[in-house]
């Protein structure tokens, strides 16, 4: 009876859907154990890499399944963010329902980037997301009574119930929805979505084609990695509590971009790689620097530098970032009662999923 | 002379050329012969250096031609000129010749070599300064003949200059190929889909078959014999 | 009208600026097809080396010559080192080594100088000129701009046009493999390319440093400006990459006159979009050419 019971769970299991499900309960009993035990500091970057990675998985379907390069995913965050920082100020709705504005707000900006983007390749949707990127603080600034000036807004999170701590709290609803983005991700890419959104990166032609189309799908994919930043940007600006332009330069963007490829473009699960290197690098680079006693301005610098040091490396050695590379290595796992298996085949930037 | 030897080229799993040996001799045409897919293109953009081989030898009056970059073997004389013709459309016909005088002419000497080629090619003079993308498919043929003959090469190898081309430049095109080859020291390997014509100037045939040579022999020798003729070249 | 009349002065001064980074990045796009995202900030990271210099006592005009040359070689450095070995396999990931670069130059810029604006000399006088009695926002230096750059211009218009030099690098850009076939060495020609964009990324670097902020970041905003301007200009030929900096550069002008400066990157995004959308080859691109 248990048995059968069990055959039956197990191949459940081998359904996608259901498998991410019970692949997010597990990651998040882990994660449940984990917060518990450590300090509250680190809770908080728990939390601030689990709000990177809401961002860098929406980025990771535009350009990895999807094939479309964007430089301007920092002002996507920046939108959420201050749309949450307006709805906190103005009105006094429910926290969950102003987090769905954030990203549902940034989605209509991705809407908006999205439809000029769907006629232009590589370099000339780099520039012109680049060029997004670099409007926003202008926007901001040109109407400081809305958006807060120089301050900015501010934002909070509901207060933790019972004896939790705020930061553990806090750290908490950025790993709950960073789990929910996984499992929606995951689900979306082995659905049917997902094979059409391949299908448009590998051969536009083909694919409409074979009756896709390519314009609408294409403006989906930025739509839906817009929302996922437009949330991750309003989940981190909770950790700081204040929303101005600050929080978003040019070089957020482009640190996406290096955690992004340095994780693995093209998955999912790289992104927490991702997310791990944007939230430590910084830290780790500060105690570099002071190793070799240089001043105090030189931190950021150098975290920069290094940011700018693994794109160029990564592109040269590892295209296919840390978890392509694990892939690799599983895929080239020495299997008993088998010989060489002669030359691999190459491995190419957009990574299948 | 041109020595070809146990010339194998691979792209991934498909075997291209498989050891392929003959020999092409300098006043001759050699033509090189066989279906689509035989593996005649790949042999020539061996040669010239835009292939690299699998194994084997291409050497051209003693000089090993394998290894070398694609630009060091054109400055050893072999001109080829590829399938599709490759004239380069956004540059003028006579910016097209001028290219390929600069590096084995003086300045003053390359007005007059571009002189001697429309001279040849005398279709052309009108388009002088005209782009080459307004050129019909013949006279294409005729500058990227005349681009490739304008450095006085040694080595000429040809890519079914015939493709599209209607009959009577086709034979045009074959008789001038013949007078300049014939008594001098040029050596040209021909490649074809028309074998008829081909056959017609040649002096020596090779015939490829799934990337291996099944017939090298004289030109006459092939165009008399019906069974082969029917059997690898369609007539 | 006078507002109209400084506007567009300025955006010429600005539209010419915008046309000698746009150059840079037409030259190298048209060789090798690529994007250089760090043009831009390589010119600041010269121009900061000029800084260096002049702050050492080295004359302006030798600090300029020499500042001119590193950035030739650095841009030919670039594309020996990093872009020659990408080749042949995907097209992004040259560009994104670009990014890369771009990157780092901007945090070398910031660790070795600071994030403190400063001022860089200019060569002439930066004052309004006078013509009869009303002052008109165009000084020695504007004037010293254009001529720079209508220099550069025809140097570049004559190299391609009637040297042998030339002729070469068009036949590079336009048919790579055809070109090797007639023993062009395309090789060395894609090194001279990246690296006569460098040289004119430096000269964009020294000729806007002292209108601008100068500090590490103040090349990102001309960098974006003057892709769009080789946008607009079609990024195949050095004329397109002129006269797009002037449209670009009267347009982000009157943006910023007439709705603030803090709109002009707004402006500039409509402007790219638009252009993109009408005519992605841009002005003066011909059809996209057959590569064989």
């Amino acid at each position: 009876m248990g048995a059968a019971a069990f055959t039956k769970f197990v191949r459940l299991t081998r359904q996608p859907m259901l498998r991410h499900l019970l692949v997010a309960v597990a990651a998040g009993a882990i994660l449940y154990f984990l917060t518990g035990r450590l300090s509250q500091y680190n809770d908080y970057q728990v939390g601030e890499i689990a709000s990177y990675v809401v961002v860098l998985a929406g980025l990771s379907l535009l350009t990895g399944a999807n094939g479309q390069f964007s430089l301007g995913h920092g002002g996507f965050m920046a939108v959420g963010a201050y749309t949450l920082g307006l709805f906190m100020t103005h009105t006094g709705t429910n926290f969950v329902l102003e987090l769905a504005a954030a990203a549902g707000v940034a989605a209509v900006a991705g809407v908006v980037i999205g439809l000029p983007a769907t006629r232009l390749k590589g370099p000339y949707l780099a520039g012109m997301t680049l060029l997004f990127a670099l409007s926003i603080p202008g926007i901001a600034d040109k109407w400081p009574a809305t958006f807060g000036g120089d301050q900015g807004l501010t934002v909070s999170a509901p207060t933790a119930p019972g004896t939790l701590s705020q930061e553990e709290w806090l750290a908490w609803i950025q790993i709950l929805c960073a789990l929910i983005v996984f499992v929606l991700l995951a689900n979306l890419l082995w659905s049917r979505y997902g094979r059409t959104f391949r299908a448009v990166r590998d051969d536009e032609i083909a694919a409409s084609l074979a009756g896709i189309h390519v314009a609408r799908t294409k403006v989906l994919a930025f739509a839906i990695s817009a929302a996922c930043a437009g949330l991750g940007g309003a989940l981190l600006v909770l950790s700081t509590g204040i929303v101005n332009t600050g929080e978003f330069p040019l070089s957020l963007s482009i640190q996406l971009l290096a955690a992004m490829v340095l994780g693995g473009t093209g998955t999912l699960f790289g992104m927490v790689w991702g997310g791990i290197l944007l939230v430590y690098l910084p830290q780790w680079s500060t105690s570099l620097s002071s190793d070799f006693s240089l001043g105090t301005g030189a931190n950021a610098y150098l975290a920069t530098i290094i940011f700018g040091l693994v794109l160029i490396v990564a592109m040269l050695a590892a295209p296919n970032g840390i978890q392509g590379g694990l892939r690799w290595l599983w895929a080239h796992r020495p299997r008993p009662g088998q010989g060489d298996h002669g030359a691999p085949a190459p491995i190419t930037v957009s990574a299948s999923d | 002379m041109l020595e070809v030897h146990e010339l194998s080229v691979s792209f991934g799993a498909v075997r291209a050329l498989r050891s392929v040996s003959f020999d092409a001799e300098p006043g001759a045409i050699t033509a090189v012969l066989g279906a689509n897919g035989a593996g005649k293109t790949t042999l020539l953009r061996t040669i010239s250096g835009l292939v690299k081989p699998l194994s084997g030898s291409v050497s051209f009056d003693g000089g090993d031609l394998v290894g070398r970059s694609v630009e060091s073997i054109a400055r050893m004389g072999v001109a080829h000129v590829p399938e599709g013709r490759g004239v380069i459309e956004e540059l003028t016909v006579e910016e097209n010749l001028r290219l390929a005088t600069l590096w084995c002419l003086k300045r003053s000497e390359r007005h007059a070599a571009i002189e001697e080629i429309l001279e040849l090619f005398p279709r052309l003079q009108g388009f002088r300064r005209r782009h080459a993308s307004t050129l019909s498919g013949g006279e294409r043929q005729m500058l990227v003949l005349g681009r490739a003959l304008i450095s006085k090469p040694r080595l000429l190898l040809l890519d079914e200059p015939s493709l599209g081309l209607a009959p009577l430049i086709t034979a045009q095109l074959m008789a001038m190929l013949h007078e300049q080859t014939e008594g001098k020291d040029l050596t040209v390997v021909l490649v074809e889909q028309n074998a008829r014509s081909a056959l017609s100037v040649s002096h020596h045939a090779v015939i490829l078959n799934l990337g291996q040579i099944v017939v090298s022999d004289n030109a006459a020798k092939v165009s008399a014999d019906d069974a082969l003729r029917h059997h690898y070249l369609g007539f | 009208m006078t507002l109209f009349l400084d506007y567009s002065l300025d955006g010429l001064a600005n539209g010419m600026i915008y046309a000698t980074l746009a150059l840079a990045l037409v030259l190298i796009f048209r060789a090798t097809r690529i994007i250089n995202f760090a043009q831009g900030a390589a010119g600041m990271l010269t121009t900061f080396i000029a800084f260096s210099l002049i702050s050492g006592g080295w004359g302006y005009w030798w600090a300029f010559l020499v500042v001119l040359l590193i950035g030739f070689a650095i841009g030919a450095a670039t594309q020996r080192v990093l872009i020659r070995p990408l080749a042949g396999k995907s097209e992004l990931n040259p560009v994104i080594v670009t990014i890369g670069l771009f990157v780092v130059y901007e945090g070398l810029a910031g660790a070795i100088y600071g994030n403190a604006s400063r001022g860089f000399p200019a060569a002439y006088s930066q004052r309004g000129l006078h013509i009869g009695r009303t002052a008109v926002a165009f000084s020695y230096f504007d004037l010293f701009i254009l001529i720079a750059v209508l220099v550069l211009m025809a140097a570049t218009f004559v190299l391609f046009r009637f040297t042998a030099l030339g002729l070469r690098m068009r036949a590079s850009a336009f048919s790579r493999e055809i070109a090797r076939l007639l023993g062009v060495r395309v090789g060395l020609l894609l090194t001279l390319g990246w690296g006569l964009a460098g040289f004119a990324g430096s000269l964009a670097g020294l000729l806007a440093a002292p209108t601008s902020s100068f500090g590490p970041y103040y090349m990102d905003l001309i960098f974006i400006y003057s892709f769009t301007a080789a946008v607009i200009g079609g990024l195949e030929s050095p004329i397109g990459a002129l006269i797009g900096g002037l449209i670009a550069g009267l347009c982000i002008s009157y943006v910023g006159g007439y709705l603030g400066s803090g709109l002009e990157p707004l402006g500039a995004l409509a402007l790219l979009t638009v252009a993109l959308m009408s005519r992605p080859e841009g002005i003066f691109a011909r059809p996209p050419a057959r590569r064989v």
